[in-house]
């Protein structure tokens, strides 16, 4: 029986802790306070997001695996988890023009691991800002 | 189009080595994983099967038969287990949560007869976790 031929979607959770403030320069005070509410509040607010990243290929013979879990931790590691743990969103310069929204940091995590991990076709990036809200993101022109 | 998913879990032991590389790297690539000695996981399998909803029984499967198809041809033969030892998929390919959930949906699809099988999830810890849809 081989058990190689078959292509295979793995998943990794991260977990990384920032502040964000939700606030559009575009909008008035008013605006502001009634689209975001308590999100609006000038000194910012904290979350635990929970990251799951998903990669997909061909499973290699050798191996057994979609992409060494090494590879992908480490990347996650040094190129999400070292930006984002710890930080402000608002002052990142994606967020510099760009609301930190739970949407929008979806959006840029995956076009990180997009444009930087080679090792496996990256699927998708999903994010749980608090355990009853989370978001996905797969890139354009899909699902 | 329904989709039921049934959860499972198993504990097994496994290694991860490749007789083909020699021992740096097997040691580089499988890292503490190719300890011979084998390390363990609490696994939990989910099993979503797809189907229409049959109008006498409102089933789109008998989920006890369901159950008793995951226990005959997974749990049985896989919860304590060492895989590489007594699992036969596993005795030249390495167990990987890639190749397990791809042994799982090569066990299954054969014998589902109600419903089509649509995804097989393997957790290996909470934070990982692989898919097959039977896409090659």
């Amino acid at each position: 029986m081989t058990t190689t031929s078959m292509k295979a979607h793995l998943t990794r959770r991260y977990m990384f802790a920032a502040s964000h403030r939700l606030h559009s320069e575009e909008m008035s005070p008013g605006e502001n306070r009634s689209t975001y509410g308590k999100c609006n509040n000038p000194y910012g607010h904290g979350h635990n997001y929970v990251v799951e990243v998903t990669v997909s290929g061909p499973v290699d013979e050798r191996t057994g695996m979609v992409c060494n879990l090494a590879d992908l931790d480490g990347f996650v590691g040094h190129e999400i988890l070292e930006r984002y743990d710890r930080q402000n969103l608002n002052l990142l310069p994606e967020f510099a023009k760009v609301v930190p929204t739970t949407e929008n940091l979806c959006i840029a995590i995956y076009d990180i691991v997009k444009r930087g991990f080679l090792h496996a076709h990256l699927e998708g990036i999903r994010i749980e800002e608090t355990m009853m809200n989370s978001f996905e993101y797969a890139g354009e022109n899909t699902r | 189009m329904i989709y039921l998913t049934r959860k499972a879990e198993f504990s097994a032991a496994h290694y991860y080595h490749n007789p083909d590389f020699t021992p740096e790297e097997n040691r580089r690539i499988f890292g503490k994983c190719n300890n011979p000695n084998g390390h363990g996981h609490n696994y939990t399998l989910e099993v979503t099967v797809k189907g229409e909803v049959d109008p006498k029984s409102g089933f789109v499967v008998d989920l006890r038969q369901l159950k008793d198809v995951m226990n005959r041809e997974v749990l049985d033969g896989l919860d304590h287990r060492f895989l590489n030892k007594e699992v036969p998929e596993f005795f030249e390919n390495i167990p990987t949560t890639e190749n397990l959930a791809i042994a799982i949906w090569q066990r299954l699809a054969p014998k589902l007869n109600q419903a089509t099988l649509h995804r097989v999830r393997v957790y290996e810890t909470p934070d990982l976790f692989v898919d097959v849809y039977g896409e090659q």
